[in-house]
């Protein structure tokens, strides 16, 4: 039996714990705890280790999702989470400006943690104040090879279609690689 | 003069009540099967403890309580180089990043955690050198021997029964494929999902312990945690498996604790196996 493992981060808020429910067969083991801090009643719980999703691909192959903690305090968890993995997303919720530059510092970790593909799941699409996916890649300083995605975490679907575009990544680097 | 004498004929316990009731100043030193280790008392209670070979400055302890970043340890060690832990505590707390509250809570813990693990110790060499306190620099703590006493023979007890239970580390573990216990029930701390992000059935209980920097008491304890929720379980690993694909791939020691400096390598996945995803997920 091969395991892989596909890592959902982002800022506090941005959907991360969504994306993994709305794909995976199990019912996502997380350990959400009541949001303690005034300044972050964005929502009224939030994931404090880790999100921990699963697709069983066949009888040798099972893909693990895990969502990584939003809050800053628990970012110790980020390293151990992202070892071994194959790629990553980084969810942005494209609904809140204020939370762009999070998004940026993670997107910066987790890449110096991993040469690994990744892409940006532009979140929220769906609500009128989103910013499009293109001006996401703008504010967020994303390289033109890295695809930013337009994304609702709560529409399977949509969640498909940016695990499938970080595999078509997987493939093209694999491509690059090999020509 | 020292007190000298085996584990095996003085337990830990005993050599505390004897410290804690002679209210005795110096340091006893222990030789063990398990490693060195020296602990610190002033008057009867324990003021500071040490493992041989196990990172106990500072930065380190501020991390694992999870009151510094990695990032921030890094930038700490960077421009303390050769200064006391004293000295740092003092820098930090000055320039606000830390509270003397949480310096002294960090100190407490990790030397509360160490005693704790001494306890298990049944083997090995101990020695008492009265007067001596080899803890300049060091930031001490106070700590009355009773409580630590009542608690550490508590968890011996624990440790014997987890010994029963789980008597091979060498085994791996893996995820149960129908879980006993419904997901959405289970409340985990940080520490049982460490393990977890390594459960791998190329991984033993021993490699998870050391993956996350934890004793055997510690991996015994939140293994057979996982086994009663039913959550995972055991498996035999294979000799000289090679590394996981993915979901867990053995890392260097070094690198165990969070902040770890090894640059983690892409893992080295067949095309065929990314197809086989992106056909399962697209059909989903």
């Amino acid at each position: 039996m091969q395991t892989l493992k596909i890592v959902v981060t982002g800022p506090f808020a941005s959907g991360k714990t969504e994306f993994i429910q709305s794909i995976s067969e199990i019912d996502v083991v997380s350990t959400d705890r009541k949001i303690s801090r005034d300044a972050e009643r964005i929502k009224s719980q939030t994931t404090v280790a880790m999100d921990f999703g699963r697709i069983t691909i066949d009888e040798e192959l099972i893909l693990y999702l895990f969502g990584t903690p939003g809050q800053r305090r628990f970012d110790f968890m980020w390293e151990i989470l992202s070892e071994g993995m194959l790629g990553f997303i980084v969810l942005v919720d494209s609904n809140r400006p204020e939370t762009f530059r999070e998004a940026r510092r993670i997107l910066d970790t987790f890449s110096s943690y991993s040469p690994v593909p990744y892409i940006v799941g532009a979140n929220k699409q769906d609500l009128d104040d989103a910013w499009p996916p293109e001006d996401l890649r703008i504010v967020l300083r994303v390289d033109p090879e890295i695809k930013v995605v337009p994304c609702v975490a709560t529409d399977k679907e949509s969640v498909k279609q940016v695990l499938l575009e970080l595999l078509y990544s997987i493939l093209e680097i694999m491509d690059a690689e090999e020509a | 003069m020292a007190l000298k004498g085996n584990l095996k004929d003085f337990g830990i316990t005993q050599l505390l009540n004897l410290i804690n009731l002679a209210r005795k100043t110096g340091t006893l030193y222990l030789d063990g099967t398990e490693g060195k280790a020296y602990l610190c008392f002033r008057e009867g209670q324990l003021i500071y403890a040490t493992l041989e070979g196990e990172e106990d400055a500072l930065p380190t302890l501020l991390q694992k309580a999870g009151k510094l970043t990695a990032e921030q340890v890094r930038a700490i060690n960077a421009h303390t180089a050769g200064k006391a832990d004293r000295d740092i505590a003092m820098m930090l707390i000055n320039a606000g990043h830390i509270k003397q509250q949480d310096v002294r809570r960090s100190v407490n813990q990790h030397v509360l955690d160490l005693v704790y693990r001494i306890f298990s110790w049944s083997e090995g060499a101990f020695r008492f050198e009265p007067s001596s306190l080899p803890v300049q620099g060091k930031l001490t703590t106070t700590i009355a021997l009773e409580n630590v006493i009542m608690e550490g023979s508590r968890r011996l007890k624990q440790w014997e029964r987890l010994q029963d239970e789980l008597p091979d580390l060498d085994v791996a573990l893996k995820f149960a494929e129908r879980p006993t216990t419904p997901l959405r029930d289970i409340n985990l701390s940080v520490e049982e999902w460490r393990v977890i992000s390594f459960i791998n059935p190329r991984n033993t209980i021993r490699q998870l312990a050391q993956y996350n920097n934890m004793s055997e008491f510690q991996i015994r304890k939140i293994v057979y945690s996982l086994l009663q929720a039913g959550l995972v379980e055991m498996v035999r690993a294979p000799r000289a498996a090679p590394a996981a694909a993915g979901g867990g791939a053995p890392r260097a020691a070094a690198a165990s604790a969070p902040g770890g400096d090894v640059q983690m390598r892409r893992p080295a996945v067949k095309r065929s196996l990314v197809q086989k995803l992106i056909t399962k997920i697209r059909e989903l």
